[in-house]
């Protein structure tokens, strides 16, 4: 080991400690019953168990109507921010980000406490607004980025033969800026289908996610059946990544603060 | 009239403060290849630009087959542009990218097959069309460019400086085919650029801008051959540019010898600049051919001629483009025919400006207080100051300077330099050294009380 590489040991032992150790924990407590033996039994059941199968499906239909949502507000904001006729200083870019730096907690009780205070019965509309509310920075950084940064001699060139502003749009620019809106669905997505605290403060627990009976298993010291429901959802995120990445190469232009 | 395809009428355009352009007036006939030329700044591009539609005038307007264009937008305007940097849709093969303004247009679908194959054969892409555009050339990259704007069947075909990204070998290969695709399309084309030997090799008239004023209009041919100032003369080719007096007509004195010209009209003893090309200077052995001698002070092979720069029997520095070479420290004989000498009025003889008396011994003009000689004027007192060329002081630092500027333009007249500096307030100011600077170098400006002549504003006024 040449010396330059010693300065990424930290980082290496950074990773083994606090990412691959706790990963293989996962795996092995998801493969053993309460005594410690080799069982697929754990996960057999989440198979079996048409109340988890119910709340995952539950989990995903909520993760893809807040990217839905996300994306349609998203979009347009990410297009107005990065217009400069419309925007013209960095300080606007900035307040949308600005949410972000409260803690997604404090946020959430306070919606919560505000949907009380109007008299809105907590359901899956507010828990739709409090995960809207929450992940939208999200979506908007990457597809902002894109769209930043994206040559405007695309759009000239489009514009010069003979499209309307309206075709440049879905010509040129929606199309060329997908790899930012890629980057948020990535982003939105999966923490939505683990979330449980926004579902818990937001429906009063009316409704539970994947995320939430990951939690409850645990909290009730079954930790193999948690295990196992972690591991399922490690696995379908590893699933869409390499999907996502597979369907395009550039994904990764976006990225957050 | 009737063949202008289009008319540029008094356009202005500015950008914040900056003049950009400054009342453009041009006109470009039915089928032309025309070359906008000049340095990058000079506002030729922003013409394209206004001309495509990305770009409103402030003032004048461009008429189209005699109609005013001003309100149509881009894709409305029959002209299509080949882009700098190609600006080739990445989402898109090569076909597609061709295809685009056609599918706009509803062009039936084996039309559009037609007229793409067809462009991909003129421009030597054909078999290229499934390509990925990003998996091509930069050559290749510009062919396509080229391909998707004139399968549209532009009236007038705009390139911003279409093959600045391509090596030397490639450009030039791409300056035939080009030539050649005019010739066959017959569309007018308008074209950018800042390389002065692909406008002459390229264009049928070529337009000089700088600054965004037009200096010169023409022929590649009168444009070599008959700059009408040093500018033009400076940036067109290689040139000698040299003080001169015309003494009368047909006779002009420079590097301190009188030569027969062709020029007229100028007057007697009028002070001139005079413009010599280093191929028109020719060598002779003949005593009685001899107009001047000079000593070779270094010769260079170039690929087809030597070039050689001579100290003259009068201390001038000329530079010489000859087929043989002469030995470094030899002493040759030279002779300038008269047809060769290109004579121009001068721009200017002195730098000049409005001041004002500041107080006892103290004028203010450049956005700065100098000290001089003010017995006769009042406080307060707006006066013309004039300063020859060569009183101007150029320092490498600020500590004893008035003011401060940077150098803008270099012109080497044959015993010294002229300099062209922009001081901070934006105005000009220029230079007469014998010392060495370099483009965009920041100087002192000093001016020796003595040195700056004050007038009253009255008599200057013309």
């Amino acid at each position: 080991m040449n010396k330059r590489s010693n300065w990424a040991l930290p980082y290496f032992i950074f990773l083994v400690l606090f990412v691959v150790l706790p990963l293989l924990l996962i795996a092995v407590y998801a493969l053993q019953d309460a005594s410690g033996h080799f069982t697929l039994s754990n996960i057999g059941k989440f198979f079996s168990d048409g109340d988890s199968l119910s709340t995952f499906a539950l989990s995903i239909e909520v993760a893809i109507e807040n990217t839905i949502l996300c994306i349609l507000i998203g979009y347009p904001a990410a297009w107005i921010l990065a217009n400069k006729d419309y925007n013209k200083s960095a300080v606007t870019v900035v307040l949308f980000i600005l949410p972000m730096w409260i803690n997604a907690l404090m946020r959430t009780l306070a919606t919560a406490e505000l949907f009380t205070m109007a008299g809105i019965q907590l359901g899956k509309g507010t828990l739709l607004f409090g995960m809207c509310y929450d992940y939208l920075p999200f979506m908007i950084y990457p597809i902002y980025n894109v769209l930043n940064k994206m040559d405007k001699s695309y759009a000239e060139a489009a514009q010069d033969l003979g499209a309307t502003p309206g075709e440049v749009f879905r010509k040129v620019t929606l199309p060329l800026s997908m790899p930012g809106v890629w980057s948020g669905v990535m982003m939105v997505f999966m923490p939505t289908v683990s979330t449980f605290a926004i579902s818990e403060f937001l429906t009063n627990n009316k409704i539970k996610l994947f995320g939430t009976i990951i939690q409850e298993n645990i909290n009730n010291s079954m930790w193999n059946y948690g295990a196992a429901l972690s591991l399922i959802m490690l696995v379908i995120i590893g699933i869409t990544t390499v999907l996502q990445s597979n369907d395009s190469e550039e994904a990764n232009v976006g990225g957050i603060i | 009239m009737k063949d202008y395809i289009i008319d540029i009428q008094h356009l202005s355009k500015s950008f914040g403060s900056k003049k950009v352009l400054d009342d453009i007036n041009l006109y470009v006939r039915r089928g032309e290849f025309i070359t906008l030329l000049g340095p990058s700044g000079c506002g030729k591009t922003t013409l394209l630009r206004m001309i495509a539609g990305f770009l409103q005038p402030d003032e004048g307007s461009i008429l189209l087959d005699g109609k005013d264009i001003a309100g149509i937008p881009p894709h409305e305007r029959p002209l299509n542009t080949v882009f700098q940097r190609y600006a080739l849709f990445p989402h898109l093969d090569v076909y597609d990218n061709i295809a685009f303004g056609l599918k706009l247009k509803k062009t039936p679908e084996d039309e559009i097959d037609k007229r793409v194959r067809k462009v991909l054969k003129l421009v030597a892409m054909s078999d290229y069309e499934d390509r990925d555009v990003e998996t091509l050339s930069g050559g290749q990259q510009q062919r396509i460019a080229i391909a998707r704007a004139i399968v549209n069947q532009p009236k007038v075909l705009l390139l911003d400086e279409p093959l600045a990204a391509l090596d030397l070998k490639m450009r030039k290969d791409m300056q035939i085919e080009l030539k050649e695709m005019h010739r066959k399309l017959g569309i007018t084309f308008i074209y950018v650029t800042h390389d002065q030997e692909e406008a002459l090799t390229l264009s049928d008239t070529i337009v000089v801008i700088n600054e965004g004023k037009i200096q010169q209009i023409g022929t590649p041919t009168d444009i070599y051959n008959e700059p009408v100032n040093a500018f033009v003369a400076d940036f067109i080719g290689e040139s000698n540019i040299l003080k001169g007096k015309m003494l009368r007509d047909r006779r002009v004195a420079f590097i301190k010898h009188e030569f027969d010209c062709v020029d007229e009209g100028f007057g007697e003893n009028v002070k001139v600049d005079v413009v010599v090309r280093p191929e028109d200077i020719y060598f002779t052995t003949d005593p009685a051919k001899c107009q001047f001698t000079a000593k070779v002070n270094s010769c260079v092979f170039k690929g087809v001629h030597y070039e050689m720069f001579v100290d003259t029997d009068t201390g001038y520095e000329l530079m010489i483009q000859d087929y043989d070479p002469y030995p470094v420290g030899s002493e040759v004989m030279l002779y300038i025919d008269p047809d060769d000498i290109q004579v121009m009025k001068k721009e200017r003889t002195e730098n000049k400006y409005l001041g004002k008396v500041t107080g006892e011994g103290k004028v203010e003009f450049l956005g700065a207080e100098f000290e001089c000689n003010t017995e006769g004027f009042e406080n307060g007192e707006e006066v013309t100051v004039k300063i020859h060329f060569e009183k101007v002081d150029l320092l490498d630092h600020e500590d004893e300077a008035i003011t401060t500027g940077h150098v803008e333009f270099i012109l080497y007249m044959g015993d010294h330099y002229h300099l062209t500096i922009r001081t901070e307030s934006g105005e000009k100011i220029w230079v007469d050294t014998n010392d060495i600077w370099d483009k965009n170098d920041f100087v002192g400006i000093k001016i020796l009380p003595k040195d700056i002549c004050l007038e009253k504003v009255v008599a200057a006024n013309e």
